[in-house]
């Protein structure tokens, strides 16, 4: 895929459409995140959207403690992608306790505050 | 590295009001009573301020409002917001427009009432875009991040946390001015109520009211005010991030730079230095800038607070009026960073006072261990 002149909007509509692609750098080769116009590693303008493999480790983690009435106490991570980018998210399918760094995950398109947003869950096998 | 601002500025006043709960006041009646008490402590009259430097948490153009309620025309004001960094930051500033003549009398000023008018922390920040959807804590869950990483790779523990809210609870109960002044336990840390893993309540800050002020002047004139002159002899920033998820390591910070620098440009290095005033938001933090800022190696920070070692008659005195976790915390607290380096140096410090401090370090830290920023003070003998 080409670069667009709009790098948020890109992103999103990957994500409505149940994928993670992110904008690779045509110039030093590297992914980032999050999607802007300008490369954060070398400020190059051009990138080619990829498709992400989901492979992931998680870099570091957090419990938010919340009376049950609330809803109760929910994961944060920071996941690290293969490709070498971070993003905040949420690990599900695991008692929020349970998420560890280091753990191996694999990144998907979910639902979070009532949108499309990049869940994880525990790699299989 | 030369430095054409090395003292070329100084504060001769410090001022504070409404630490604690300031019932019925408003945030910006609390910065006044902070400016006027620095302006006395300085002996100066309102009329004299021709520089103004302030940032608050209440609207898009506080230092204007701050401005116009202290009914002065200031001929230059500085209100870059780079969160509780801020103040630290416009000794940088200030410097540079006292030493261009851009003004003669600055003031860099702050107050809230963030605790007695609403008891949690302020902010008119929009929740980042990229982190929203997981509904983050602000701030405590970026700083519970980037503590969880450190645990992780250094093997710091929850004890060595606690050990620093320890540290700053046995300053600020020698310190009549601070809030909290109860007897802490480690063992109290630790059992305290968990807010987001690996912090307990008693690892965070405080929510306070309170307004700090401290008034600067051209070096040349520092010597014709009542206190002794606390000299500007570095002052250096840097800037990483603004969302943790963006931060590079979430276990080094933008300290090492804005260290490293405002060390050069004073001419000393951290062994030089008498007392310690760091940001502490979190007990994470302060290992952090221990770590960062050069007074240990990047991992040992967790060790270098053990057993009272920044405690009252430890090896260093750090955060000596108690901190963010134990003295005052309105929101943003770097000015207090500064009050408590000053006094120090001037000998007036409010609780316990360190024999002979004649270099002091304020550090300052804004937004999610986003802007860092460190001044060297110095008194009239390092010069």
């Amino acid at each position: 895929m080409e670069t667009t002149g709009h790098p948020d909007k890109m992103f999103r509509n990957g994500l409505a459409e149940g994928r993670i692609i992110l904008p690779k750098c045509r110039s030093c080769g590297k992914f980032h995140f999050f999607p802007r116009l300008v490369c954060p590693h070398c400020h190059a303008m051009e990138f080619a959207w990829h498709p992400v493999s989901g492979r992931g480790e998680i870099h570091t983690t957090t419990v938010v403690r919340q009376k049950p009435e609330h809803g109760g106490d929910y994961n944060i991570c920071m996941v690290e992608l293969e490709e070498g980018v971070r993003m905040m998210s949420r690990v599900e399918g695991l008692a929020p306790q349970e998420v560890k760094i280091g753990m191996v995950v694999t990144a998907y398109v979910g639902e979070a505050a009532g949108g499309a947003a990049v869940l994880c869950k525990p790699a299989e096998g | 590295m030369t430095n054409q601002l090395r003292g070329k500025a100084a504060i001769v006043g410090t001022g504070h009001a409404g630490f604690g709960e300031a019932h019925g006041l408003t945030a910006y009646e609390i910065m006044a009573q902070a400016a006027l008490a620095a302006l006395g402590d300085a002996g100066l009259k309102l009329n004299a301020v021709d520089g103004l430097f302030c940032t608050m948490m209440e609207d898009s153009m506080p230092a204007l409002m701050a401005a116009e309620y202290l009914g002065i025309r200031p001929r230059f004001v500085e209100g870059t917001m780079t969160g509780g960094s801020s103040f630290v930051n416009y000794l940088t500033s200030a410097t540079m427009a006292l030493e261009a003549g851009l003004c003669d009398v600055a003031l860099i000023v702050y107050g809230s009432n963030q605790r007695t008018a609403s008891g949690k922390l302020v902010t008119v920040s929009r929740p980042p875009p990229y982190e929203a959807p997981y509904n983050p804590r602000y701030p405590i869950s970026a700083y519970a991040l980037a503590a969880a990483r450190h645990m992780h790779e250094f093997g710091t523990t929850r004890e060595q946390l606690a050990d620093v809210a320890v540290a700053a609870r046995g300053w600020a109960q020698q310190n009549p001015e601070a809030f909290e002044r109860g007897p802490l336990t480690q063992e109290q840390v630790l059992s305290a109520r968990m807010v987001c893993d690996p912090l307990s309540v008693r690892d965070c800050c405080l929510v306070t009211d309170g307004g700090g002020a401290v008034v600067l002047v051209r070096a040349e004139r520092a010597k014709d005010f009542p206190k002794p002159p606390v000299y500007v002899l570095g002052s250096a920033a840097e800037s990483a991030h603004r969302q943790i998820s963006q931060m590079p390591d979430f276990t080094v910070t933008a300290a090492r730079e804005s260290g490293q620098r405002a060390f050069a440009a004073a001419g000393v290095k951290p062994a030089d230095i008498d007392v310690v005033e760091l940001y502490d938001a979190f007990t994470i933090n302060t290992i952090l800038f221990l770590e960062d800022l050069g007074f240990c190696k990047k991992g040992e920070g967790g060790t270098f607070v053990e057993g009272g070692r920044i405690a009252p008659g430890g090896v260093l005195p750090v955060n000596t009026n108690g901190g963010g976790l134990s003295c005052v915390h309105p929101g943003m607290y770097g000015i207090f960073t500064i009050i408590e380096a000053a006094r120090q140096i001037r000998g007036d410090a409010p609780g316990l006072q360190i024999k002979d401090v004649n270099l002091a370090l304020a550090h300052g830290n804004g937004g999610v261990l986003t802007s860092q920023v460190t001044a060297i003070l110095g008194s009239a003998a390092t010069l």
